[in-house]
Parts: C-alpha cells; structure tokens; sequence
C-alpha cells in the first residue's frame, strides 16, 4: 500500500476501534469505584499471611510469584536475544585502535561529567542494595533496584571510558550472575517442592517485625535473586549495544 | 471525571498505533510501540483506583486502612519489565538492521514479499 | 502432592539458566550442551505424557504457593491441566525433541544462546497450555514470543532473517499488548484473573459491551499468534528465515497454540456470558475458511520451500479455526487430531527441507530441481509426509479432517468439505511438485522469479558444508514424525477418548467446579451433543479424492509447459493469485494497518450481532 493508502485505512480502522474500545470501557465501574474481591482480600490477608508491609511485593513475590518466574525469564531470554543479535559475528573484526575506545578520536569526556559519575557511583550502588533489599517494606524490590544497581555500572562507562565498563563486568561473569539470578528465583521454588510444599510455597521464617529487612520468608531472598538477574540483564544488554556501536566495524566486502 | 481515565487510555493507543503506522523511522516505531503499551499501564491502574484510599504499603498506616488494589501495581510492574525486555530485543534488532540495510525506514527494510 | 504441572515448565527453565550459567564450561563440549537440552526436552515429554494419563479420571489442578480457593474466590495461580491441553504441550515438548536431535549434526557451530532459547521457548509453551489464570497466560504467551523473535533472528549477518524478525516481534508485540487491555477491562469488572471465577462470575448477566470487548481484544493477540487472515503477514516472513529446526516448532506449534488459546478463552471464559453462538460460528467461520483459501493460494505460487511450507500453515491454522468455530464436540475433537496429524507431517517436511539446505546449499525450487535425486531417503520421507497433507488416509490429517467435515455436514454446513478439499489440493499440490520437481527430477523447473533469485543468492545455508551421506540423526526424527501421523489413527479407542476430552473442554460449569470447589464432575456435557467420531465410506473417498487431486495438481503443475493446451505462456493459477500478491508487501506498517482494520470489522461484526 501506498503511504496514503495506509493512513486512510488505519484512520477508518481506528475509528471503528476506538468506538468499539469506548463502548467496552464505558461498561467499566466508574474510576475510583473498583468493584472486585480480589484487591481486598489481599490488603485483608497480606501482612497477617506474609508478614509484609509491602503488599505489592507480596503479591509479587509470594502470591503471584509465578507469573514473576516467567517475568524473570522473559527478560533472561531477551537479554540472551540481544546477545546473539549483537555477538561477535564473522566478518566483523574488534577495532585495533583502543584509543577509539579510550576516547582519543571522539572529544575528550569533561571533568565535570567524569567527577560527577565516578562520585555517584558508589552511593548509586548503595541506593540499589538498599532498593532491592526492601521489597517488603517499601515501594522497591528486586526490579527498581536491580535497575539502579545497573545504572551504578553505567555511571562508569559515562565517566568515559567503555573498555573500563568491559574490565568490570566481563561478559562471561555478567551472563553467569544473571543466569544465577534466574534460576535462583526458580530454584526457591523448586526448594518448596522438595520440601513437599506446592511450588513457590513461602517456606522460611516469616520473623516477628512486619516488614522488617529480615522478614517475610522466601519474599526477601526472592527479592535478592530478581536484583542480581535484572541489574546483571541490564549492563549486558547496554554494554552489547555499547560494544556494537563502539568497537566493532565491519571488515570492507 | 468517572470517565475520563479510560477515554484517555483509547487516546493514547490510538497515538501509538498511529505512530507505528505512518512510521518512517525504526526507532521511531519501537518508541511507539512502547506508547501502545503505556495505554495498558494506564488502564490497569485507572481499574483499580479506590477513591479516597491509601497505597497499599502498611508500614505507616494501620493494616485496615482503606487502600487501592495492589495487584494491579503488580501486573504494571510485571509488564514494564516485559516491555522494557522486548523493547532491548527490537533496538537490537534495530542496531543489525541499520548494518545490514543500510536504512531505518521500515518500508526500505525488506527483503522479502509477496 | 502431584508435582508434575509445575515440573512441566519449571525443569526447562531451570535448565536454560544452568546451561547458561555454566556457558564457559559448556562451549567447547558441544555435545554435552547438545545431550543435555535433548535430556530436557524428552524428560518434559515424559512428564507431560504421565501426566496426560492422570488427567483421564478428571482435570488435574494445581494451586502455586499452596494458596487455595476461598469460598470460591482464587487468591493465587492455578494450573489446569486437561486432557487436550495437556496432549497440546506433550507434543510441543515431543516436536522441541525432535529439533534437538536434528540440531545435533545440523549446526556445525552453535553457541549455547541456541539452546537455552529453545528451552525457555518450550517452558513458554508448557505454560501456556497448562495454565488457569488469564494473567499468567499471558506471562507465558510473551515468554514464547521473545524466545521465537530471538531464535528466527538467529542469523543476523543476513538480511532476511532481520526483517522476519523485526516484523514477527512489532505484530506479535502489538497484539500481545491489545490482549493485555482485554485483560485489564475484564479484571475491572470482575475484579478476578482466574479463568474459571471469571467465566462464573461474567456468565451471571447478559452480555454486554463490556465482555464482548474484552473477548475480541483478548483472543486479538492470539489470533495474529494463529495467523489468521487478516492477522497473518508476519508468518511468511518470519518461517522463511529462521533455522529450520526453528520453523519446525513455529509451524508445528507455535500457530496451533494461538488457536488452542483461542478456544481455551471461549470456552472456559466467554462462551456461556456471551451466548449467540450461531453468531460467533459465523464471523469465525468465516475468517477460517477465508484463511483456509488464502493461504493455499499463496502456498502454491510460492518457489521458496520454507515460505511454501509457511504459507500451507496459515492455509491449516484456518481449517483449525473453521473447527473450534463449530462449537461442537466433534468439531473440536477433529481439530485436536488434526493437529497433531499436522504437526507431524510438517515437522518430518520440515526437516527435510533442513537436509536438502544442510546437503545442496539452497531452497529455490527452481534451482534445485532434479538435484535431490541423490537424497534417496529424504525424498521418500518427504513424498509420504507432502501425501500426509493432502489428507490422505490413514494419515491423522484425513481423519481430523473427516471429523471437522462431518460435525459440520450435521449442522447444515455441507459445504465446509469443498472448501477443505480445494485447499488440501493447492497445498498437497504445491507440495508434491516440489516432491516431484527436487527429488524426482520430474518434469520441468517452474519459471525463475526474479525476487525469488534475489533472496535465494543471499541464503547462505545455516550449515557450513554439505556432506556425502545424510547424517542419522536428521533423517531419523523426519522419519519417526511422518510414521507417527499414520501411528496415531491405530491408537484404540481414538474417537471417544478425544471425544471425552473435547467435552471436557468445553462444559465450563463442569470447570469452574474442579477448580474452584474441588470437585469432580463424572459427566461433562457440552451444548451440543456429543456425535460418533466415525469415518463413512464418503469420507474415505473424498480423503483419497483430494490426494488424488493433489498429484493431479503437482503433475499438471510440472508438466504443463510440455502440453500442448496449456503451453500458450500463461502461468497457471497466476491470474488468480497475482492481484493479491501485492497484499505480503514485507512492510511492518502495513500490517499493522490491517491488524487495526481487520480488528475493527471483526469487533463490528460481533457488535452488531451480540451488543
């Protein structure tokens, strides 16, 4: 189709799938007047069950931690993806020049930027630990700070130099975290069925403060797993688009 | 207002698919299939807003306070992780496309049809 | 405590991160990376297949975290395990088998990015079928998606496989993001995410706008998943570059799942809440027969195998769709067969497509022609296998599709049949002149396409060398496959068995009980009732009529240049096919387009005809 062809078809489309999407959501509660059992129960259930202040983590990790299995593995498979898209392929050979990597070619990273990330960096890591570690107390988790735990790593890279970023995590040690991360997570499940236990059944200790880093059972070790797989899966999915960009140049056909 | 929330949601796919159909850039579509998908956020949260209630974290407010439903807080969480895994796969994709094509428009980017 | 549902999709996954984990140990040993991801796919089939005799004395449920119902409301995730859903996984997990043990000589060189993408492509699969809550449906759909966008793009050093990949990951993703809308829309009005309260708590009202929303937008994402017309442009591209053992899945499951979903939703959610169902037998009858056609129609023009053989399936997930949109037991239990008779044949044709590329370098059918002659046992193989699916008995494709043709013959629709068999006959004839033309030698080399000669001159083969002799382990899981399709049919008691199960499937009340309360319900009773799945003489005729027809085809289609009659220059079938020929334009955007209109049509038709 032509371009024009395409719009008006898409618009004529829309139209009818907007007002048939309207006519659907019309049908809804109106906002703010959520009719449904299951949201309640759960805000009824989670601390007294799980000892959790942070009931969206319980749900999360303990209630629906299922889906988050698959979730976990959806990202695994992804970054596995971009690491085969982006590999090393025949034919395209790492530039000899590290000065380009180094920065000699391209205009030198400014003082301010370099202090400010190298600065960060640490407390940045900190920050993330301290995100991941919290899933039930707080708005965190695993996931917020697996995120930041890898923007911890970026930081380096930022402050110039993306051989530096390669140094401290090699890919080999970063493919091996995150696929530990991932199969921890299933294997705390797995854990629970040894035991005899429905999959993914909150088997450890729930300790006596709600919401307290110590607390919750199998919520917090989860918690830990999900972090390392999702910081470790971000770095290598930017350090791989990083890598092709930068360093790899096709040899000449 | 009882409305509103959803009518935006309907806007903002009809946004993203607009976007990815006249499209003339890959990662110009990716980032629209991206706003395609920020509709299903809005929706999943809009469904389960209490008027009047809390977030649902206990730590500071007495366990039978009245909160919103945290299970769609969930499932929001669960697909911006798939989103942001299937958004890396497609720039990745992107990255090898622009190698081996030569272009980004997506109607250049064939090499197979009919 | 019956362990084996989570089993099912928690030993590949844990597999695909051990294997990943210990990925600089195991890339120099490729064959304990190889044994290893074959153990796992065989122990998942193991599992699947015990499991599928558990489920004859009733649907085996299973709670995660070990949180149960409470008075009737489900707190957690339940898997649900059917006869049908779980045979559906048993042989996904037989087919990922099967690609292992191919991929053991196919690959010269693979990393272990292959193999653990494979395996969580399996678990995405398992979980799929199994699975009782809508949400983690849709978990498992997406695992399945990002595993198979990133398999097709195996290749990346060549143009193809991107652009497959790129237009198979936008389509899917858009229709897996309208599904989750459907999902939101029914969760705000049910408050609910297992299937079975949903499909109890919405079957109390009338339907309204509501719920026929959410069931078109939900199946949305599953029916470009299945490769229906107008959602199918994706399959093309996407089966025509990636690696054969890779298509082998994508062809052999991977639609069928969209299908399976299709019908899971219906029937164990929307089916009693929506009613109408002389309605929804219409508008889906209707997509699956224009499917049916469509798809036969490019299949036969088609020179590239792996696209011929991609284009035959969307001719097949149409047939399938025709018989879920039946509504009825016999239907449904056509539908299941055919699968699995389908499955296997285009599995072994498959694979034989891979030793032709792995032993002669390319899959331009004009270019090969006459050169397969050496490839003795591929041939043979794939001749039985092009038979298979052109509905020959005692293929399991003739019997399923007996059964299809013959629930729908009870209810009016006689006419089902012809359409059934125009399409086997494009299809078995494109196949069979590929037969003819590569492996025999017969006739004459169709006509080169200048596009065809294009693409072909860029597949570099995804095995670096050809051998002297097929290695066994490629010819012998085709070989297995294609004797298993006729296998199946001698199976005792195939027909009620399938039957039962199809009921099963279909009587949501009799779900909603077993999952929810407990309980077991003995006699499971469907809207329609059950019909003797039998085949008549009539049957059998038309089942050796359309091979025949086929070879009829494949022959004509070979030999037309050399009979008088037809040698005035013209192509057949080209006058037909070229108009819509512009239509696979290989453009992202434009399928995306006719994503958005062909959902608005279908969302009008149900509409006007339910709202």
């Amino acid at each position: 189709m032509t371009a024009r062809q395409r719009l008006w078809a898409f618009l004529t489309g829309m139209a009818g799938l907007a007002a048939f999407y309207l006519w659907g959501l019309a049908g809804l509660p109106g906002f703010g007047a959520y009719p449904g059992p299951y949201g309640d129960i759960i805000n009824r259930i989670a601390l007294a069950q799980t000892n959790a202040t942070g009931v969206v983590s319980a749900v999360n990790f303990d209630y629906r931690g299922f889906d988050t299995v698959g979730e976990e593995f959806i990202l695994f498979a992804a970054a596995t993806g971009v690491a085969t898209v982006l590999r090393h392929l025949r034919g395209e050979r790492e530039r000899a020049a590290r000065d380009e990597a180094l920065g000699v070619n391209a205009p030198p990273t400014s003082e301010a930027v370099r202090m400010t990330a190298l600065i960060l960096a640490g407390p940045v890591l900190v920050l993330g630990w301290f995100l991941a570690s919290h899933a039930q107390t707080s708005p965190s988790g695993g996931f917020q700070g697996g995120v930041v735990l890898a923007t911890a790593f970026i930081l380096v890279y930022l402050a110039g130099q993306f051989l530096a970023l390669r140094r401290i995590s090699p890919v080999d040690i970063t493919d091996a975290v995150e696929a530990v991360g991932a199969g921890g997570f299933a294997a705390v499940g797995i854990a629970a069925v040894g035991m005899g236990l429905a999959y993914l059944t909150n088997f450890l200790p729930l300790g006596t403060i709600p919401g307290a880093v110590s607390s919750s059972g199998t919520i917090a070790l989860i918690s830990f797993f999900v972090g390392l797989e999702v910081g470790a899966a971000f770095i290598l999915i930017v350090s791989e688009l990083l890598e092709q960009t930068l360093l790899l140049r096709e040899e000449s056909r | 207002m009882q409305v509103f929330p959803f009518v935006v949601v309907a806007w903002i796919l009809g946004v993203g698919l607009y976007g990815i159909v006249t499209s003339r850039h890959l990662v110009h579509l990716i980032v629209c299939l991206i706003i395609v998908q920020s509709s299903t956020y809005v929706l999943l949260l809009g469904v389960g807003y209490v008027t009047g209630a809390v977030a649902p974290y206990f730590f500071d407010v007495p366990v039978h306070t009245p909160a919103v439903d945290p299970v769609v807080q969930a499932l929001a969480l669960t697909d911006v992780v798939v989103e942001a895994a299937v958004t890396a796969l497609l720039l990745a994709l992107a990255v090898q496309a622009h190698k081996r094509f030569g272009t980004l428009d997506p109607n250049e980017l064939v090499q197979l049809r009919g | 405590m019956n362990q084996l549902p989570a089993l099912a999709t928690v030993v590949p996954l844990l597999a695909a991160a051990a294997i990943s984990a210990l990925n600089p140990l195991l890339r120099a040993r490729r064959r304990l990376l190889d044994g290893t991801a074959i153990l796992t796919a065989a122990a998942v089939t193991v599992i699947l297949i015990v499991l599928l005799v558990q489920t004859a004395h009733g649907d085996v449920v299973y709670w995660f975290g070990g949180f149960r119902p409470s008075h009737g409301v489900a707190i957690g995730i339940d898997y649900a395990a059917g006869p049908l859903s779980t045979g559906l996984a048993c042989l996904a997990a037989l087919l990922v088998t099967a690609a292992m043990i191919f991929s053991w000589r196919y690959f010269e060189r693979i990393a272990t990015y292959y193999h653990a993408l494979m395996l969580t492509f399996l678990a995405g699969m398992t979980g799929f079928c199994l699975t009782g809550d809508i949400f983690d449906l849709f978990v498992w759909f997406e695992l399945m998606g990002v595993s198979a966008y990133a398999l097709t793009a195996y290749r990346p050093e060549e143009r193809g496989p991107i652009q497959g990949a790129l237009n198979f990951a936008i389509t899917n993703s858009v229709g897996a993001y309208l599904s989750l809308s459907g999902i939101a829309v029914i969760y705000g009005s049910t408050g609910a995410l297992n299937i079975a309260q949903i499909g109890r708590d919405i079957a109390r009202h009338r339907p309204g706008g509501l719920v026929v929303v959410a069931f078109l937008l939900i199946i949305t994402g599953l029916l470009i998943k299945g490769a229906i017309v107008p959602f199918h442009f994706w399959l093309a591209d996407a089966h025509a570059v990636a690696p054969t053992p890779v298509c082998v899945l994508f062809s052999g499951v991977m639609v069928e799942l969209g299908l399976y979903g299709v019908a899971r939703v219906y029937w164990s959610m929307f089916g009693q809440a929506l009613g109408h169902r002389s309605a929804i037998t219409g508008a889906f009858l209707a997509l699956g027969l224009l499917t049916t056609l469509v798809g036969a129609l490019y299949c036969f023009r088609e020179r590239h195998l792996k696209r011929l053989l991609a284009f035959s399936t969307i001719s097949h997930a149409g047939m399938f769709l025709t018989g879920i949109a039946l509504l009825t037991p016999l239907g449904l239990a056509g539908v299941a067969v055919y699968v699995a008779g389908h499955a296997l044949v285009k599995a072994a044709l498959f694979l034989c497509v891979g030793i032709v590329l792995h032993r002669l370098g390319s899959v331009n059918e004009s270019r090969l022609h006459g050169r397969g002659r050496p490839l003795r046992y591929t041939g043979v193989v794939f001749t039985l296998a092009a038979l298979g699916l052109s509905d020959l008995p005692p293929f399991a494709t003739f019997l399923g599709k007996a059964w299809i043709s013959g629930s729908g013959a009870t209810h009016g629709m006689t006419w089902i049949i012809v359409i059934f068999v125009v399409a086997s006959v494009l299809v078995g004839g494109a196949v069979l002149r590929v037969a003819g033309g590569v492996f025999y030698g017969l006739g004459d080399p169709p006509g080169e396409d200048q596009e065809m000669a294009r693409e072909a001159s860029e597949e570099t083969g995804e095995t670096e060398q050809g051998r002297q002799r097929t290695p066994l382990t490629m010819i012998a899981p085709a070989a297995v496959l294609v004797l298993a399709a006729i296998g199946i049919v001698f199976a005792p008691h195939l027909g009620p068995t399938v039957e039962a199960g199809a009921l099963r499937f279909q009587d949501q009340t009799a779900y909603n009980a077993t999952v929810l309360s407990g309980a077991r319900v003995a006699h499971p009773a469907g809207i329609f009732l059950a019909e003797h799945a039998g085949i008549t003489v009539a049957d059998v005729v038309t089942g050796v009529g359309s091979a025949a027809g086929a070879l009829v085809l494949a022959f004509l289609a070979l030999y037309w240049r050399r009979l008088p009659v037809l040698r005035r220059g013209f192509e057949p079938g080209a006058g037909l096919v070229r108009p819509i020929q512009r239509f696979q334009s290989g453009v992202v955007n434009d399928y995306v387009t006719w994503i958005v209109v062909g959902l608005a049509c279908l969302g009008g038709a149900l509409a006007f005809s339910i709202g």
